[in-house]
C-alpha cells in the first residue's frame, strides 16, 4: 500500500513537489495537498499581472483539476492545518478532521508583514499576497487615490497594476533608492525614471508615520506632517515564513523551519520547501529556490541522494516595458571589476561584476534578454574573461564560432 | 558631344583624371551634383575598362570639402572671402612688387601634372615670356623627370617612342621598378591579357616583391639602386652573343663604343652583375637570355627607375639596350616610360619643366629666339629655372620670394616636407589654388587661396604615357565662384599688363596657340608637333578624338610609334648612347640609420588622397598608414607585427603601423606615400624622405631614404565613426578615411578609459549616448543616436585587439535609417551573421572572408571567384590578391 504523503500548503512549491514526484514515483506515495485558501493552486507570481487586468482569473491557474485527480492527489482546499501529532504521525485538519502521514512535507510559504504604523488596523489599508486581494483592490482602485509602501520587487508590481487599473499611486520607500537588496543606484535610478513614467509618484528615504481616517483610511500622513489622501493603502514591506505549525509541532525554527541539505526538519519525517523553510540560514522569498528544492525532495524521496545546497538569488521584475532583473553581486565590492552598458535614452542599463575572471553578479534594467544565460554563468563559475565585453550583448555574442 | 550642357542625361566622354594611363571616361550627370562613372568602350588605352579608383571617380565629387570662393589671409590668420576682382588684384599687385624690388628671378610657380595642358601653357607662358622669370617647375619632377632628362640626352628629345598597343603584342615584357598592378592597373591587364592569350612572358625587377610580381614569370628583387647594373650587364650580354643590330647602330646610334666599354667596367660578367645586384648569377644569366633572344620586348619603367639619384642613367641604361638591338619604335618593341601623372606628359610639352622652355624647346639661344618671336614675348627668361628641391630651397633662404603653386600639395609630397612647410609659411607672398579647403599645404598658410575647377567642371587636354592626347571634358558646372586655372592665371596676366597675349576666349584658344608653337619653324626638327591642331576652332576643339603626338599638319591622325628607323633628334638625328655612372645609392644605411625606406603607393590610393581620400570604397582597401617590414627585421627591431613603429630619417619622423611583409627584403622597409598631415596624425612620408638629387634631372632619391626603426605602443587601439570630424586629443595616433555616411578614424591612444568618456561626453552630451564601459578590461564603446539615428560611434579596446569596425560601418553608412538593436550595435558584429572582412574587390565591395569562403566550397580559380562574386572582374587590380587567397586556402588544405 502506498504511504501517505500530505503536503501542507498548495502553493507553488507544493504544486511542483507533487509534479515532480508523480514524475518520478507515481503511485508509490498517496498525496494529500492541504491549503487554505479555497481554490485550486495557482502562480503566485502573476497576481501583479492580474492586478492591473493584463491577464484574466484563469490563466494564473497552475493546474487544472484534472491534472490533480489524474495523478491520484487529494485535495483539500479551503480548510487550514491546525495541528501536528509527529508521536501519532497525524495533522489535524481545521474542521476537525485527522489524516494519518508516513512524510510530512510544510509548504505552507509565508506571510506578509504589517508595519506597526497606527492606524494599520483600518479598512483599506492591506498587504497584498494572494488573489482576494488582487479582487479586492481592483474593485476600488479605479480613479482612487492609492498608495503603496514598500519600493521592493512587490511593491513595485503592486504599485504598477493599481495605475494601470487607473490609480492614481504614490510610493513610498524607506530606502534610498527601489529594490536596494537587488539594485545598485544607477540600476535603480532608472527604474526609478521608467516607473515615474508610467504616473507613478516614487517618494524615496520616506515613510508613513501613521494611517488616517474615519472608519476607513483616507490619508497617510508622513513624517513631516504632510498627508497623501488614501482611499487604498497597500502594504508590501516584506514577508514572514509561516512557521506557528512547526513551533507548535515542536520543530526546530529560527527564522524559518530549520532544514537540512535533505530539506527535513529536524523530525526525519517532516520536510519543509518555499518561503517557510530556512536552509543553512537562508530563506527565500522567491519561487526559483522553492522549485529547486521540490526537485530535491521529490527526488529523495524517490531514494534519489540529491542534496540542495542553497540557490543563486535572482529577481525578475514583472512590470510591462520595465524589464529588471539582478543576479548574485550587483554592488562593485573589493576584488571585482565590472563591465557596465548603459543605453540612457532606451532606458537600458545592464551591469555585471566579475571576481577573478568569472560572473559574479548582474544586474539588468530596461532589457532583461539573456538573463537566464547570466545566470547559469554564475552558478557554474566558469572564466568568462575572453567573453567580458560581449556578455552585456547576450548569449549569441558569446559563443565563438569555430574559426 | 557637347562641352556645355554639363547638365544633360547623356554621357560626357571625359578622361581619367589619375593616373598617367589615361583612360576614357563616360561620365553621366544625376543632376544632383554627381554622377554616374563608366569606362568609355571607344577610348583606345581602356576600351570600356577602368580601374578601382576610376570607378569610384563618382564618389569624389561632392563640393563639401571644396574651395568655392576666393580667400584672402587675415591678420589673425584666418581666412575671409573676398571677389575675385580684389584676389586678382592682389596677387597682380603681390607679383608686380616683388618683381620690381628684387627682381622676375624673385618669381616663380609650382605647378603639377594635374593641371589640364591649356593650364600649364599659360602659366609657363606667363612666367618664362613675361614676368621674365625661368623658375617654373611641376611636382612631375619627382614623378618622371629622370625619364625626360634620359630620353633627351639620348634621344635628343623628350620621346616616348612607343604605343600602348606593345603590350598587346610584345613577348617579353620587363617591368622595372613599376608596382604596375596597383598603379597602372588598366595597363597591366593588357599585359596580362596578351600573357594569357599570346603566351608573353613577364619579368618583374623591383627590390620589392609586389602585386605585380604575383603575376610574373621571373621576379628578381634586386639590390636598391642597382638597377643600370644589371642593364648594363645585359649590354654587355648582347654584345658577346653577337646580338647587337650593327646596321641601325651604324645608322642611327652615336656613343656606342664608350658606353660599352663602360658598360663592361660596370658590369663585365654575370659575377659582378650578381655581386652588384643581389640576384643569383643563374637568374641573371636567364634573364639576360630571355631578352636576348626575343626580339619583341618592352621594357617599361616607372618611379622605381625614376625616383633616384642616379635616375637618369638608370634610365639610359635600359634605353641602350634597346638601341644596340634597334628594338625601338617597332610593333611589340621599345622601351616604355609608364608616367605617374594624368597630364605629366602635357606638362612636359608645354614646357613645363624649369630645364625647358616650352613645345619641346630649350635654352638653345636659337630657341628662346623662337619662342621670344611667337610669344612676342618681351620678358623671355634666358636660362633654366630652378627644379623642384632646389625652387624650395631658395624659397627657403629667400632668393625667391613670390610663389603660386597650383594643383598641388608640396607640403606633403616634396621630400624633407617639413622644411618645405616652413619655408612655404615664410613667402613675402604665397598663392595657392586649389580644389580643397584644407590641406598640408594650405596649412603653411598661403596669403591667398583661389578657387579651382576639379576634374568634371574643367575643359581641355591631357596626354598619356604613350603621347595620345584626349579631352578632358566638363560635365559639371563650376561650384560657386570657382573657376578653370586658363582663366585665373590669364586674369593675373592681364592685370600685370599683358592682355593682348593673354586674351583667350577659352581654353580652345590656348590649345590651338600651343599647337601653333609646336609646329612653329619646326618643318621635322623638333618631336613635339602637333601642328595638325593649330587651328582648331570650338567645335573642332570639343570634337577632338584621341590621337598620338606628332600630328603634324601633314599627318593629323597622329604617329602610333618612332625612331623604328631612326630619326631621332640628336645631332646628325642620331641617338646617343650614354656611360653611366658607377650606380650607387645617395646615401646609406648606418649604424644609427639601420633600415633602408622605400617609398610608394597602394592600390586604391592617388597622391596625397585629396580625391581617392573622399571615397569609401577606395579606403577601405588599405585603411591606414603603415610600414611593411620583413618579418626577420620585425624580430630584429624588436617590432611587433600590428602594432606601431616610429620611423626616422636626419629630416624627420613618422609613426606607422607595423605589416610583416615578406616582400620587402631584410634591412629595407617600405611606407605608401598618401597620408598626409590632414588624413593622419603621424605619416607624413615626405618628411623623412631625402633631397639627395639626380645631378641631370634634378629629381630627389625619394625611395632610398636611411631610417631609424624603433617600436611605440599605446594602450588602446579603436576607431571613431561621425558624420562630421572628430579630432581625437593630440597625443593620440589617428589615420582618417571616408567612410559612407561621414568619416572614420582609426586610431591609437594612451588617454585612460575614464578621459576617453569624459571625452564623449563633452563632445555629445549624455542623453544621446549609449556607452559599454569595461574600466578594468580596457574596452570603452559608445554610440550616440539621436531619433534613433546613429550620429557617431567610437570603439576603444587593449592595444593589439583593436574592434573590427565593419558592422559599425554598414550601420553608419545611411545617416536616415533607424537603428534597429542599439545593443548589437555596441556589440560591432552581428551575433550569427558572416563578417565580410576587409576589402579585396573594391569595384565590387567584396571581402576577403566571401572570396575565402567561396574557395573554401569549392571555386578553383580567380575566374570561378569573378564568376561568383563578380570580385576582380572590373578593373582586375585585386586578382593578384584573389590568386594569393586561393593559394593560401589550397596550402591549408593540403596542411
Amino acid at each position: 500500500m502506498a504511504e501517505p504523503l500530505i503536503i501542507v500548503g498548495n502553493g507553488m512549491a507544493a504544486t511542483r513537489l507533487a509534479d515532480e514526484l508523480s514524475q518520478r514515483v507515481l503511485g508509490r506515495y498517496s498525496i494529500a495537498v492541504i491549503g487554505d485558501e479555497p481554490r485550486l493552486a495557482y502562480n503566485r507570481v502573476l497576481l501583479s499581472p492580474l492586478l492591473a487586468g493584463e491577464i484574466g482569473g484563469s490563466e494564473i491557474e497552475l493546474k487544472p483539476a484534472e491534472w490533480w485527480r489524474a495523478r491520484g492527489v487529494s485535495t483539500f482546499y479551503g480548510r487550514a492545518v491546525t495541528a501536528i501529532d509527529r508521536a501519532a504521525k497525524t495533522v489535524t485538519l481545521s474542521d476537525g478532521l485527522s489524516l494519518p502521514y508516513g512524510k510530512l512535507v510544510l509548504a505552507t510559504g509565508s506571510r506578509p508583514l504589517m508595519p506597526p504604523v497606527p492606524g494599520f488596523e483600518l479598512p483599506g489599508v492591506a498587504t497584498f499576497r494572494d488573489v482576494a486581494d488582487a479582487a479586492r483592490f481592483r474593485a476600488v482602485a479605479a480613479g482612487a487615490h492609492v498608495v503603496v509602501i514598500g519600493g521592493g520587487l512587490l511593491g513595485l508590481e503592486a504599485a504598477y497594476g493599481l495605475a494601470r487599473i487607473g490609480g492614481k499611486v504614490t510610493l513610498l520607500h524607506l530606502a534610498d533608492r527601489l529594490m536596494e537588496r537587488q539594485l545598485d543606484r544607477e540600476g535603480a535610478s532608472l527604474l526609478a525614471a521608467a516607473i515615474a513614467a508610467r504616473g507613478i509618484d516614487i517618494r524615496l528615504n520616506c515613510t508613513a508615520e501613521r494611517f488616517v481616517g474615519e472608519g476607513r483610511v483616507e490619508a497617510v500622513e508622513l513624517p513631516d506632517g504632510s498627508a497623501i489622501p488614501a482611499d487604498l493603502v497597500v502594504v508590501a514591506i516584506g514577508v514572514r515564513p509561516r512557521v506557528e505549525l512547526a513551533v507548535a509541532a515542536g520543530l526546530d525554527v529560527n527564522r524559518g523551519i530549520d532544514v537540512d541539505d535533505g530539506l527535513a526538519s529536524s523530525d526525519p519525517a517532516i520536510f519543509a520547501i518555499g518561503e517557510c523553510a530556512e536552509h543553512r540560514g537562508q530563506t527565500y522569498g522567491l519561487v526559483e529556490p522553492a522549485y529547486e528544492q521540490a526537485r530535491v525532495l521529490a527526488a529523495r524521496l524517490a531514494d534519489r541522494r540529491e542534496r540542495y545546497t542553497g540557490s543563486l538569488l535572482s529577481t525578475n521584475l514583472k512590470v510591462s516595458g520595465v524589464g529588471v532583473f539582478s543576479a548574485g553581486e550587483f554592488d562593485a565590492g573589493e576584488g571585482t571589476e565590472t563591465v557596465v552598458l548603459r543605453d540612457p535614452a532606451a532606458g537600458i542599463y545592464r551591469k555585471f561584476v566579475l571576481r577573478e575572471g568569472r560572473l559574479a553578479g548582474c544586474v539588468l534594467v530596461g532589457d532583461t534578454q539573456g538573463a537566464l544565460f547570466y545566470l547559469g554563468l554564475i552558478r557554474s563559475g566558469q572564466d568568462i574573461s575572453a567573453i567580458r565585453t560581449d556578455l552585456p550583448f547576450g548569449e549569441s555574442y558569446c559563443v565563438r564560432e569555430a574559426a | 558631344m557637347r562641352h556645355d550642357a554639363p547638365l544633360a542625361p547623356a554621357a560626357t566622354r571625359t578622361t581619367c583624371p589619375y593616373c598617367g594611363v589615361g583612360c576614357g571616361v563616360l561620365a553621366t550627370p544625376d543632376g544632383l551634383g554627381g554622377a554616374t562613372i563608366a569606362g568609355d568602350g571607344e577610348h583606345p588605352t581602356n576600351r570600356g575598362r577602368l580601374c578601382s579608383k576610376g570607378s569610384a571617380l563618382g564618389e569624389t565629387l561632392g563640393l563639401g570639402h571644396r574651395v568655392l570662393h576666393p580667400l584672402k589671409r587675415n591678420a589673425a590668420g584666418g581666412y575671409d572671402r573676398v571677389s575675385w576682382d580684389a584676389a586678382l588684384d592682389a596677387v597682380a599687385n603681390g607679383f608686380r612688387a616683388i618683381i620690381d624690388r628684387d627682381g622676375p628671378q624673385a618669381a616663380a610657380f609650382y605647378l603639377s601634372g594635374q593641371l589640364l595642358t591649356e593650364d600649364y601653357y599659360i602659366a609657363n607662358k606667363l612666367m618664362k615670356g613675361f614676368i621674365g622669370s625661368p623658375h617654373v617647375d611641376t611636382n612631375s619632377r619627382l614623378c618622371m623627370s629622370s625619364t625626360v632628362a634620359a630620353q633627351r640626352r639620348v634621344f635628343g628629345s623628350d620621346t616616348v617612342p612607343g604605343a600602348y598597343e606593345d603590350f598587346d603584342s610584345a613577348d617579353l615584357i620587363v617591368l622595372v621598378g613599376s608596382n604596375t598592378a596597383w598603379c597602372h592597373p588598366i595597363l597591366f591587364r593588357r599585359m596580362q591579357d596578351n600573357r594569357r592569350e599570346r603566351g608573353a612572358r613577364l619579368v618583374v625587377l623591383d627590390p620589392r616583391v609586389t602585386a605585380t610580381a604575383e603575376d610574373a614569370d621571373m621576379v628578381m628583387a634586386l639590390k636598391p639602386g642597382s638597377d643600370a647594373a644589371l642593364f648594363a650587364g645585359l649590354l654587355v650580354h648582347l654584345t658577346d652573343r653577337g646580338l647587337v643590330d650593327r646596321s641601325y647602330v651604324v645608322r642611327h646610334v652615336a656613343g656606342f663604343d664608350e658606353t660599352l666599354a663602360n658598360a663592361r667596367e660596370i658590369a663585365p660578367d654575370v659575377t659582378s652583375v650578381s655581386d652588384a645586384t643581389g640576384l643569383p648569377a643563374e637568374q641573371i644569366a636567364a634573364f639576360y637570355e630571355l631578352w636576348a633572344s626575343t626580339p619583341h620586348v618592352v621594357t617599361a619603367w616607372s618611379q622605381g627607375v625614376n625616383q633616384s639619384a642616379q635616375g637618369t642613367d638608370k634610365v639610359a641604361a635600359i634605353l641602350n639596350c634597346h638601341l644596340a638591338t634597334g628594338r625601338i619604335g617597332r610593333p611589340g618593341s621599345g622601351p616604355f616610360s609608364l608616367t605617374g601623372q594624368p597630364n605629366a606628359m602635357g606638362g612636359r610639352e608645354v614646357g613645363g619643366l624649369a630645364n625647358m622652355l616650352a613645345a619641346h624647346m630649350g635654352y638653345a639661344p636659337d630657341e628662346i629666339d623662337r619662342i621670344r618671336r611667337f610669344w612676342q614675348a618681351p620678358n623671355i627668361a634666358r636660362r633654366e629655372g630652378l627644379k623642384a628641391v632646389q625652387m624650395l630651397d631658395a624659397v627657403a633662404d629667400g632668393r625667391i620670394r613670390a610663389l603660386w603653386v597650383m594643383a598641388t600639395n608640396p607640403a606633403v609630397s616634396l621630400p624633407n616636407a617639413d622644411k618645405v612647410s616652413a619655408a612655404l609659411a615664410g613667402l613675402d607672398l604665397f598663392i595657392v589654388s586649389e580644389n580643397v579647403l584644407s590641406n598640408d599645404t594650405l596649412e603653411a598658410r598661403p596669403h591667398y587661396i583661389l578657387p579651382a575647377a576639379a576634374w568634371g567642371e574643367k575643359d581641355g587636354t591631357v596626354t598619356n604615357s604613350e603621347r595620345r592626347i584626349s579631352r578632358q571634358r566638363a560635365f559639371l558646372p563650376l561650384p560657386g565662384e570657382a573657376k578653370p586655372d586658363w582663366w585665373i592665371i590669364g586674369e593675373v596676366a592681364k592685370r600685370l599688363g599683358f592682355s593682348e597675349a593673354f586674351a583667350y576666349a577659352g581654353p580652345h584658344e590656348i590649345y590651338a596657340e600651343h599647337a601653333a608653337l609646336s609646329a612653329f619653324e619646326n618643318d621635322g626638327t623638333r618631336d613635339f608637333d602637333i601642328g595638325a591642331h593649330a587651328g582648331l576652332d570650338r567645335a573642332g576643339y570639343d570634337g577632338l578624338r584621341p590621337v598620338q603626338w606628332p600630328a603634324p599638319s601633314r599627318q593629323p591622325g597622329g604617329t602610333d610609334r618612332l625612331f623604328g628607323d631612326g630619326g631621332f633628334f640628336g645631332p646628325e638625328r642620331r641617338a646617343q648612347m650614354r656611360p653611366l655612372a658607377a650606380p650607387k645609392l645617395a646615401a646609406q644605411t648606418s649604424e644609427d640609420f639601420p633600415l633602408l625606406l622605400n617609398t610608394g603607393r597602394v592600390r586604391d590610393h592617388w597622391h596625397s588622397m585629396t580625391r581617392t581620400g573622399f571615397s569609401p570604397r577606395l579606403s577601405a582597401h588599405i585603411a591606414e598608414p603603415s610600414v611593411s617590414v620583413n618579418p626577420a627585421d620585425i624580430a630584429r627591431f624588436g617590432l611587433a607585427e600590428g602594432g606601431f613603429a616610429r620611423l626616422a630619417s636626419i629630416h624627420g619622423t613618422a609613426i606607422l603601423r607595423v605589416v610583416a611583409d615578406g616582400g620587402v627584403a631584410e634591412g629595407a622597409a617600405f611606407a605608401p606615400i598618401h597620408w598626409s598631415g590632414e588624413t593622419a596624425s603621424d605619416a607624413r612620408i615626405g618628411a623623412l624622405t631625402q633631397p639627395l638629387c639626380d645631378p641631370f634631372s634634378g629629381q630627389p632619391e625619394m625611395k632610398a631614404t636611411p631610417v631609424s626603426v624603433a617600436a611605440v605602443s599605446y594602450r588602446f587601439e579603436g576607431f571613431v565613426l561621425a558624420r562630421k570630424p572628430f579630432a581625437l586629443p593630440a597625443e593620440s595616433w589617428w589615420a582618417r578615411l571616408a567612410v559612407q555616411g561621414g568619416e572614420g578614424r582609426l586610431f591609437a591612444t594612451n588617454l585612460s578609459i575614464d578621459a576617453i568618456a569624459t571625452l564623449m561626453r563633452e563632445r555629445f552630451g549624455t542623453d544621446e549616448l549609449t556607452e559599454l564601459i569595461d574600466r578594468d578590461g580596457g574596452s570603452y564603446r559608445c554610440a550616440v543616436l539621436r531619433d534613433g539615428r546613429l550620429l557617431a560611434a567610437f570603439f576603444l579596446a587593449p592595444a593589439g585587439r583593436a574592434p573590427l569596425w565593419d558592422t559599425v560601418k554598414a550601420i553608419f553608412a545611411d545617416p536616415t535609417a533607424a537603428v534597429e538593436s542599439r545593443l548589437a550595435l555596441l556589440a560591432g558584429r552581428d551575433p550569427g551573421g558572416t563578417d565580410p572582412g576587409p576589402t579585396v574587390c573594391a569595384c565590387f565591395g567584396v571581402g576577403l572572408n566571401a572570396i575565402r569562403a567561396a574557395f573554401e566550397a569549392g571555386a578553383a580559380t580567380a575566374e570561378e571567384i569573378g564568376l561568383q562574386l563578380k570580385a576582380g572582374t572590373n578593373c582586375g587590380s585585386c586578382l593578384p590578391e584573389i590568386r594569393r587567397i586561393r593559394s593560401q586556402a589550397g596550402a591549408s588544405e593540403a596542411a
